[in-house]
């Protein structure tokens, strides 16, 4: 019966959908490193996802303003600025656990969207915002182009951002000033640096794409909004960064890896691959990323070279 | 003379007070629920079944609704339901299997106190308790007449399933379905697939995107994180087959029919057994007969013969010449 499907057809369609599923993983990962390249690391993400996820959708849905697309984006990411912006108010300047203000913000932002959600919306939104574009002659190539080139505008913003964000990182003052203060902030200080200023920019910066990473969960890769519906991925984020260790090329092949094995496990149970006549148990096929993850970070030994030296550490003018 | 006539006073509010003590005030209800009142799917649907018997016993002076919703983590579920037994409610409900332990914890303490809980079977009774009352869908049943009329409607003869996991009602619901499409249309390919959760709304919308990539025209899947793959399949122009809730409001141009639960009568006869002393050991299944389960159609036009379909298969399953099992051969 599946006959009329190759697995060249099968692996098109996989792969597409591996680079949209990747595009919320991919915003608020790179975002994350950011903010972790300065030193501080937020676990405030996933509340910061959940609250941009609701405020986009929310403005650009009938229960809302019907605003465009466009306004919606703006509005998760002016969301995730603030967000940002607390995160750094708690962990740079009043030097508080980073851990812990970090999940302290993430139980907000799933308090406080769903208390948004509850009283302004009463029920799921259904706002189909952001539609695909096939990018002209770029789209009719064969088989890259149904990969590549028929995605939504989020998701080739993503991709985008992973050469940006090494341009930025390695080529820019501001860049060379984040990771100063991430691996010492005491010699950036001395070289000037306002330690302070920076962290509180990166952390910011993070917040943003955390912001857009929600937006472009709920905006275009659903295109609702549904109570908690982030469902642990700004973790998964968090865990990119690692997982990449910290340089925005890995970070990019962690997603592409864990939204590759998800969808690849999917397909096991849609064309029902049977393992010495038996059935998989989906169970143990919907663990398959995550297991993957942990095996990844296991071995990525080398990771522990690359981690910012102040990551986590808050710094203190003259304190040394 | 003074002082009787504030004798007869005092007896008299006193007096007025046993009245109200006697009529006992509104009859207290107190619900736990995994998800919210307004998830279109297994939470909304029993909570409205609430309502309406509350409009049916005449409002809220006559019937009190109290409920915690959100309620995925078991722990904080527990400690929750035992609050609302400390509080004196006539009937507590722990809508989910997952709650079954910390209900049988719970019951013993509070032997005053009706419970019930499901998707469920057991009352207790074998333990030795009499205040529980159990309750289950055979989804079974309306699954088959849905997928009946998906395996009419596909054009690919493609059909996708979007499973939360492979338990409780959700199994019964998809297992009936596959079955009814069996029945009707044997060619037609049934793709199932499973998110491992009741929430993940995402994961809905990649297990629905992956089942459109392989060709599926008409979907269908249960739990309140398939909002996401609803929306999926309507973008993509296909149908899509609801339970629980009627879905049809949010998805017009998709949601071919919803099968429903209708919990209003069998909270009903809780209510009554409870008012008369009897306060568990019932265990109630939601079926077609009963009118635990009905059929909300929406907008999208259906095919006569589909609708012919659909209706012999109900009345098949109603006369029992159509039996559909619970579990499938593997």
């Amino acid at each position: 019966m599946e006959s009329s499907r190759t697995l060249l057809d099968i692996l098109i369609a996989a792969s597409g959908l591996t680079l949209a599923a990747a595009t919320p993983f991919l915003f608020a990962a790179l975002g994350e490193l950011f903010a972790q390249r300065s030193g501080v690391l937020n676990l405030g993400v996933e509340g910061i996802m959940l609250m941009g996820a609701f405020t986009s959708v929310f403005v650009i849905s009938d229960k809302g303003f019907n605003a465009h697309p466009a306004v919606g984006l703006l509005v998760a990411m002016l969301v995730g600025a603030l967000m940002g912006l607390m995160m750094a108010f708690v962990s740079v300047t009043l030097q508080a656990e980073q851990g812990i203000s970090g999940i302290g913000l993430t139980l907000f932002g799933q308090g406080m969207s769903t208390l948004l959600f509850r009283v302004l919306a009463a029920g799921v939104i259904v706002a189909g915002g952001v539609e695909k574009i096939d990018l002209p002659v770029l789209s009719n190539l064969p088989v890259l182009g149904s990969i590549f080139f028929h995605q939504d505008i989020l998701t080739y913003a993503a991709f985008a951002l992973v050469p940006i964000s090494v341009w930025v990182l390695n080529r820019t003052t501001w860049g060379l000033q984040v990771r100063a203060v991430g691996q010492n902030p005491q010699a950036a200080d001395s070289m000037g640096v306002n330690v302070a200023r920076v962290r509180y920019s990166a952390v910011i910066l993070g917040g943003v794409l955390a912001g857009v990473a929600g937006a472009s969960l709920s905006m275009a890769l659903t295109g609702v909004f549904q109570e908690n519906m982030t469902a642990g991925r700004g973790f998964i984020a968090v865990a990119l960064v690692y997982f990449g260790g910290w340089s925005p090329w890995k970070v990019m092949a962690g997603a592409l890896l864990f939204s590759a094995a998800n969808n690849l496990q999917i397909w096991v149970q849609v064309l029902d691959v049977r393992v010495a006549g038996a059935a998989i148990p989906p169970n143990l096929l919907i663990m398959l990323p995550y297991v993957l993850t942990i095996v990844v970070l296991i071995f990525a030994r080398e990771r522990q070279r690359r981690e910012p030296a102040a990551l986590t550490k808050p710094f203190e003018r003259g304190e040394n | 003379m003074k002082k009787i006539v504030l004798v007869v006073l005092v007896i008299a509010l006193l007096s007025l007070g046993g009245m109200t003590l006697a009529q006992d005030g509104p009859f207290r209800v107190a619900i736990v629920m995994p998800s919210s009142t307004t998830d279109i799917s297994w939470s909304q649907s029993i909570y409205q079944g609430l309502l309406d018997v509350q409009e049916a016993m005449g409002g809220e002076s006559a019937m009190e609704i109290a409920f915690t919703e959100g309620m995925f983590d078991v722990a904080a579920a527990a400690e929750t339901l035992r609050g609302y037994a400390e509080d004196g409610y006539d009937l507590i409900i722990a809508h989910g299997t997952q709650y079954g332990t910390s209900l049988f914890d719970i019951a013993p303490d509070f032997p005053d106190t009706s419970f019930a809980w499901g998707t469920a079977t057991d009352t207790g009774a074998e333990q030795g308790l009499s205040n529980i009352f159990a309750y289950e869908a055979s989804a079974e049943e309306g699954g088959y007449v849905n997928g009946v009329m998906a395996a009419l409607m596909t054009k690919n003869n493609i059909i996708g399933v979007v499973g939360p996991v492979q338990a409780g009602d959700a199994l019964l619901y998809i297992n009936g379905f596959i079955q009814g499409v069996k029945a009707t249309n044997p060619d037609a390919e049934l793709l199932v697939a499973y998110t491992g959760s009741f929430s993940d709304v995402a994961a809905g919308t990649d297990v629905a995107n992956t089942h459109i990539a392989a060709g599926a025209d008409v979907l269908t899947g249960t739990s309140q994180m398939v909002v996401g793959a609803i929306e999926a399949i309507q973008t993509e122009g296909g149908y899509w087959f609801g339970t629980q809730f009627d879905q049809s409001p949010q998805w017009p141009d998709a949601v071919v029919a919803s099968q429903v639960y209708n919990w209003a009568p069998t909270l009903a006869d809780m209510i009554t057994r409870i008012q008369s002393g009897e306060l568990g050991g019932v265990a109630y299944t939601l079926t077609l007969e009963n009118e635990g389960q009905t059929f909300v159609f929406g907008n999208v036009a259906i095919p006569a013969n589909v609708l012919a379909a659909a209706g012999e298969a109900a009345a098949g399953i109603l006369s029992g010449d159509i039996e559909v099992a619970r579990e499938l051969p593997q």
